[in-house]
């Protein structure tokens, strides 16, 4: 009897590598699962953490869809790591802050690592030709499988008969013929084979996976690398960029607003990080204050947070002002006017 | 058969579920972990990956601010 063979499938969580993972598992290949944790993740519930979301369904897709599948699914942290891929892509950003080809590149290395050290055969990821503009175009299909050292190891079984064959077909370890010819942007064919598959209720990200491809969050990133004249972030500063309402008066401060129960909640957790502020006198929501602000712009900090408190419309509001080192003060402060705040302090 | 914690507090998921995965790697089958967190999105994930990858949650804990799940390593 021949060797059963093993493959790792890239699993984001979406429709495409659900159906790529099962395609092969349909031919008696032992699968299992890796996903690549960035930091920049886009999870069911890290929108969770604002209350107005909570109704939606707080699952991991990929841990979902592993458990769909019956696969294992290896979870690999590689926040620091990706940190190069994002700051110095070889081949630069798409819509906004998203360096899909070099990540695309970079999981794929890091899952050929994974197969030399856990013994399996080959690679397998949901691609489609045409599906994406930046990573997922017949130019640059070539170029993943190249510069990621995966070569021949790398199948796309979605659109694999588009494709040169790969290792895996060549020895038969896979039937090309039972592989598939997707390609652009329809999702028609993967509709159907989610049908023929049985699967319901899969996710289906509009934005892409991850937090660099949304505008807002993109810009947010990168005002923080523009005050901080370099470009460095760690992952309490990807996390905060989630929550909250980011104004930035001046290069060396930032007020992060918590905009509901939700974000206070997890910004409380971050309290004797940061100088921090709520208002004393009235009902209002906590803020926190990110870079070196002087005694006059925790002022300005104060002002603010003010504002989006339940005595924004008050002669005087009192601000308690929290140091790291946890000691406290409180200011008077008139709570600023909206038509006060200048619209380029909103990141 | 050990009983040992992990404090995930302040981590998102699935920040927790990689620690809590890291960490059964270093224990024996039949030890005792307790994952300690605040990102409610644990109490789906962490069952979800035990079940994936046949470990047994125990119990689960939940109180103002934290997410408390118990597990045998399977
Ligand atoms: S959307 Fe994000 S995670 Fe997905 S390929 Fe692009 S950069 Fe990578």
């Amino acid at each position: 009897m021949s060797k059963q063979r093993k493959a790792v499938a890239l699993i984001s969580g979406g429709l495409d590598s659900l159906l790529a993972a099962r395609t092969i598992m349909d031919q008696g290949v032992h699968v299992e699962g890796i996903n690549f944790y960035t930091g920049f993740c886009v999870e069911g519930h890290t929108h969770a953490i604002r209350k107005k979301d909570k109704d939606k369904p707080k699952r991991n897709n990929a841990l979902w869809s592993a458990e769909q599948l019956g696969i294992k699914l290896h979870i690999v942290d590689i926040i620091e790591e990706y940190k190069d891929v994002l700051i110095n892509p070889k081949h630069g950003y798409g819509a906004n802050m998203n360096p899909c080809l070099d990540c695309k590149i970079f999981m794929v290395h890091k899952a050929k690592e994974w197969i030399k050290e856990n013994d399996f055969d080959f690679i397998i990821t949901g691609e489609v030709i045409g599906q994406r503009p930046m990573s997922q175009r017949k130019d640059t299909m070539p170029v993943i499988a190249e510069e990621s050292g995966a070569d021949e190891l790398l199948l796309r079984p979605l659109c694999a008969q588009n494709l040169p064959m790969t290792l895996p077909e060549r020895e038969g370890w896979v039937d090309r013929e039972r592989l598939h010819n997707f390609s652009g942007r329809g999702r028609k064919p993967q509709m159907a084979l989610a049908d023929e598959f049985g699967f319901e209720d899969f996710a289906q990200p509009a934005g892409g996976c991850c937090f660099l491809t949304d505008k807002s969050y993109s810009d947010k990133l990168v005002d923080l690398w523009s005050a901080r004249g370099r470009k460095e972030y760690d992952l309490d500063d990807i996390m905060l960029l989630k929550v909250g309402r980011h104004i930035r008066p001046k290069d060396n401060f930032k007020v992060i607003v918590a905009r509901e129960d939700g974000e206070a909640r997890f910004m409380q957790g971050y309290k004797k990080d940061f100088i921090n502020m709520n208002c004393s006198s009235h009902r209002g929501p906590l803020a926190m204050v990110d870079g070196a602000p002087t005694e006059e712009d925790l002022l300005v900090a104060a002002k603010l947070t003010a504002r989006y408190g339940q005595g924004r419309d008050a002669e005087k509001v009192d601000i308690t002002i929290r140091e790291k080192d946890g000691s406290e003060r409180t200011v008077q402060v008139t709570p600023f006017k909206s038509d006060e705040i200048p619209k380029q302090w909103f990141v | 058969m050990s009983k040992e914690t992990l404090n995930a507090k302040r981590l998102l998921c699935p920040l927790p579920v990689i620690r809590t995965q890291d960490k059964v790697k270093t224990m024996q089958i039949g030890d005792v972990l307790e994952v300690v967190c605040t990102d409610p999105g644990v109490m789906q994930d962490i069952p979800a990956w035990c079940r994936i990858n046949g470990h047994k949650v125990l119990d689960t804990l939940t109180d103002e601010m934290e997410y408390t799940i118990i597990l045998e390593v399977g």
